[in-house]
């Protein structure tokens, strides 16, 4: 017996969408026996997820809140992946987009009027993702250095910095001890949607940009260079096309969402910054899942982000109901990805068991 | 194991090869007839030479031989005896073992771990402990010094070689088949591997030596067969012919001028390329001190078996790749080193010889690959968007304009056969206007149809006034289309020469970088 691996030719929009929906419920089918192990029936665990996460009003207020980072650094990553520059940096990202807008509310929060210091805050955080993009981009067409490797390390440095931050020079002195920066002014607090946590003014601007990616990547001269860069480089090279220009670009838009999501988790939930891992519950990773589930079309973020928003308060929600430990959503979230993966790959190879005669 | 072999046991049951015969060997690929019913015979203890240009069918026929095609028909038989090879391991049981043009090791592991990889002798845990006794043994018998312990990176192109050779002798082939073994070695290099060699068949080893270089075919082999086109033209001891005879065999097929051709009117001069020194991936001097001239209304044709500079020299012209020294204007502009995008907008057109890896993206549907080129200029785009119903309009001309067959403008590039996707970046590079067109393997792996629909448009082209330089492998298209011609080898003219006022038998000593026609003797005045 010999297993065949062959490429397929082509494969029509509408069976792809097919496989999507197949793997994917294969993937929940999987991460249901996951249930099992721990003796719990899996259709009364994905029932909470389900009605946990959109199935009361509570739940999708906090899937909502949940799916705003997600669809801020979906959108980026599937810029960047566009251009097969493969971003696991979404996570610094948005740490270094909450620090600026940390230090613009902090020194401008007392002062400034509301809608002028949210702007600036939203400006800082962008530019506080995109320069720990950029850095990744120098690193790779000047040294050589492999982007997984730049990205990935720089969210450790981006974490350690901001617990030094917060253990530092930032720290509150109202926070009685606590590693918090002082909790921010009014002014540089985002309003909520009234008994949610729903800080509706990043969500707006969450959608507009991924529309806005949308038309970027496919009517625009900058993402028709993203595409070509991404898919052949040696014709992007015969094309005269800029590498350094295009790929500084792609990480300006994929960090700066990033930096845009940390924004609004500091100035829409915490108010303050605090440790790294409360103010971003693995956004940028989960992120990269969103990202593959829309088939790197950003409108399609929209829909994945708010499945991912959900299955994490779906997950909190099993926790405490089902006494299931946090890591089984984690095991959850790597069971879909890995699904999806083979899925793509599925959809691209057709895999043919070949009996040989004896 | 073989009774009479005094040297170092070998591992694995495999027989002495006294006489291998390929009898009628016949192997057809779509649209090309690689292998013609070849006959081919080795003795042990011959070094047999297998001569002839790219494209003559002499790796296919050693793959058949290795196992790795299976012939349409003909027979195999090793001292007499009907075989069949129906892979490498096949090969390998019956005494074949091949060195490949690229060696394949991994460069992290030690001599000693590549060798002991796939072999069925080795114990599982620490291999490579029992091994490299064998290694040394035949390290000494063959005079191949190599470490067992260094580990491959370490090791220069030379001493890679010597390690796949120590690992086919470990497996017991008695017949070597050796793929272009000298293209990655240096001069000394060389002459250390032809000691081995000579080493090798005093054991009663035999060798099959594949080579485009016939200054080598003398030096080492005892006889040699030359290919052409899919056929043996003739197997000749090697004392009984001279390297005339040989390239007179290797070329010396009819050219026939089928094309019909005007006379050129050449205008002035639009390509000037002067003292060009480019440097090729592996560091080495790919294109030595080249000056040539190319005209308006003239096709310059640069004959040469691959891998002598041309890949090189387009890529300079072209702005890909990086000039060491000299200089290359155009149009009386200098554009040494400038960006491909650049000298594209002066009027260099370009169509690349890989076409699916440089000049298309294949994922991308047909519109989006008309215009790859020019997307950023007007009408297509402004400054920020493109116009795609612009875009698939344009295509839409294009495709009917040179009648690139395709269900529709939206399917992936990828699905169009090799014939119109080399009509499409005609299409697409022609209709820039461009003043040059710089044309690589123009018509590499077409039907008869569509090389002749290129080669005609490269003809129209040209008598509208268009310079061209075209390079090509195939002699006869060079010849058929050039108004001059000058034969590339390392990375030199051999001469510049008008392809009706010199004969065939000179180009192919050129090529074999036997003769050199000093500058402009016969270049004929304009």
């Amino acid at each position: 017996m010999k297993v065949k691996i062959e490429k397929r030719t082509y494969t029509s929009e509408g069976k792809t969408y097919l496989f999507y929906i197949i793997f994917l419920a294969t993937g929940l089918f999987f991460s249901s026996l996951l249930f099992l192990t721990r003796g719990i029936n899996p259709f009364r665990a994905l029932y909470g997820i389900i009605i946990g996460s959109f199935g009361s009003f509570y739940g999708l207020k906090e899937t909502i809140a949940k799916a705003i980072p997600l669809i801020l650094c979906g959108t980026g990553l599937v810029i960047a992946f566009k251009g097969k520059f493969w971003n696991i940096g979404a996570e610094g990202q948005l740490l270094l987009g909450a620090v600026a807008a940390t230090y613009i509310a902090l020194k401008f929060g007392g002062s400034g009027s509301r809608p002028f210091v949210l702007t600036l805050m939203f400006l800082a955080g962008f530019a506080g993702g995109a320069i720990w993009g950029i850095i990744t981009v120098i690193l790779k067409i000047k040294f050589g250095v492999n982007e997984i490797i730049s990205t990935l390390m720089l969210n450790y440095i981006a974490a350690n910095f901001v617990q030094f931050l917060v253990f530092g020079p930032w720290k509150g002195r109202t926070q009685y001890g606590f590693p918090y920066t002082d909790n921010f002014q009014p002014a540089a607090t985002l309003p909520l949607i009234k008994g949610s946590r729903i800080h509706y003014l990043t969500l707006i601007i969450a959608i507009l940009l991924s529309i806005a990616s949308f038309f970027f990547i496919n009517r625009t001269r900058y993402g028709y260079e993203t595409k070509v860069l991404g898919e052949n480089p040696d014709a992007a090279k015969y094309s005269g096309i800029n590498f350094l220009k295009t790929m500084v670009l792609i990480m300006i838009l994929s960090g700066g969402f990033a930096g845009i999501a940390g924004v609004g988790e500091v100035a829409g939930i915490h108010h303050h910054l605090t440790f790294p891992d409360q103010i971003s519950a693995g956004y940028g990773y989960t992120a990269i899942i969103v990202a593959w589930l829309s088939r790197l079309n950003p409108l399609f973020v929209l829909l994945s982000a708010l499945f991912f928003g959900g299955i994490l308060i779906g997950g909190d929600i099993i926790q405490t109901s089902l006494g299931l430990p946090f890591a089984t959503i984690n095991i959850f979230n790597g069971l879909i990805l890995l699904f999806v993966l083979l899925g793509t790959f599925l959809m691209e190879y057709k895999v043919s068991i070949i009996r040989e005669k004896i | 194991m073989s009774e009479n072999s005094k040297g170092p046991t070998i591992l694995g049951k495999s027989k002495k090869i006294k006489l291998l015969e390929l009898i009628d060997i016949y192997k057809e690929f779509p649209g090309v007839i690689a292998n013609n019913n070849i006959n081919l015979s080795i003795k042990s203890g011959e070094i047999h030479a297998l001569l002839g240009e790219n494209g003559a069918g002499k790796t296919t026929l050693m793959n058949i031989l290795y196992g790795i095609y299976q012939p349409d028909h003909g027979k195999i038989y090793i001292n007499e005896e009907k075989i069949e090879i129906k892979s490498p391991r096949n090969a390998i049981e019956n005494g074949i073992g091949m060195v490949h043009q690229h060696f394949m090791l991994i460069p992290t592991h030690t001599v000693t771990e590549n060798i002991c990889l796939g072999l069925k002798d080795a114990k599982f845990f620490n291999p490579a402990i029992n091994i490299a006794k064998k290694i040394i043994e035949f390290c000494d018998m063959f005079g191949l010094k190599v470490n067992p312990d260094s580990r491959i990176w370490q090791l220069s192109a030379g001493e890679q070689q010597r390690v796949e050779i120590i690992k086919v002798l470990l497996r017991g082939a008695s017949l070597l088949i050796l793929d272009e073994p000298t293209s990655v070695l240096t001069p000394q290099e060389t002459e250390e591997f032809f000691s081995i060699l000579k080493k090798l068949v005093d054991n009663g080893h035999s060798v099959i030596f594949i080579t485009h270089k016939l200054e080598e075919v003398f030096n080492v082999s005892n006889r040699v067969t030359v290919l052409r086109q899919g056929k043996v033209i003739s197997t000749v001891p090697i004392d009984q012919t001279n390297k005339i005879e040989l390239a007179k065999m290797m070329v010396g097929r009819e050219i026939v001028f089928n094309l019909e051709k005007k006379e050129s009117t050449k205008g002035k001069e639009l390509l000037d390329v002067k003292n060009l020194y480019v440097v090729g991936d592996k560091g080495n001097i790919a294109v030595n001190n080249l000056s040539f001239k190319v005209r308006e209304g003239e096709i310059f044709g640069i004959a040469g078996v691959a891998g002598n500079g041309q890949r090189e020299l387009v890529e300079a012209i072209t702005g890909l790749r990086k000039i060491q020294k000299g200089e290359i204007k155009f149009l009386d502009k200098n554009i040494t080193n400038k960006n491909s995008r650049d000298i594209n907008e002066m009027g260099i057109a370009h169509i690349p010889e890989e076409r699916l890896k440089f000049g298309t993206v294949p994922n991308f549907p047909i519109y989006e690959n008309t215009i790859l080129k020019n997307y950023y200029k007007k009408p297509f785009s402004n400054k920020m968007m493109i116009n795609y119903y612009t875009v698939k309009e344009y295509s839409k001309k294009l495709i009917s304009e040179f009648s690139v067959s395709t269900p529709s403008i939206n399917i992936p590039l990828k699905l169009l056969s090799g014939g119109n996707i080399q009509k499409l970046i005609l299409a697409r590079e022609i209709s820039s206007n461009p003043r040059l067109i710089v044309a690589a393997h123009a018509t590499y792996g077409l039907d008869i149809a569509a090389t002749e629909f290129v080669r005609k448009l490269l003809l129209v082209k040209r008598d509208e006034g268009i310079a061209i330089l075209l390079l090509s492998e195939d002699l006869e298209e060079i010849i058929n289309l050039s108004d001059r011609m000058g034969i590339m080898f390392m990375g030199e003219f051999m001469g510049i020469v008008s392809p009706k006022e010199v004969d065939i038998e000179n180009i192919g000593l050129m090529m074999a970088g036997v003769k050199k026609i000093i500058g402009g003797a016969i270049e004929s005045k304009n």
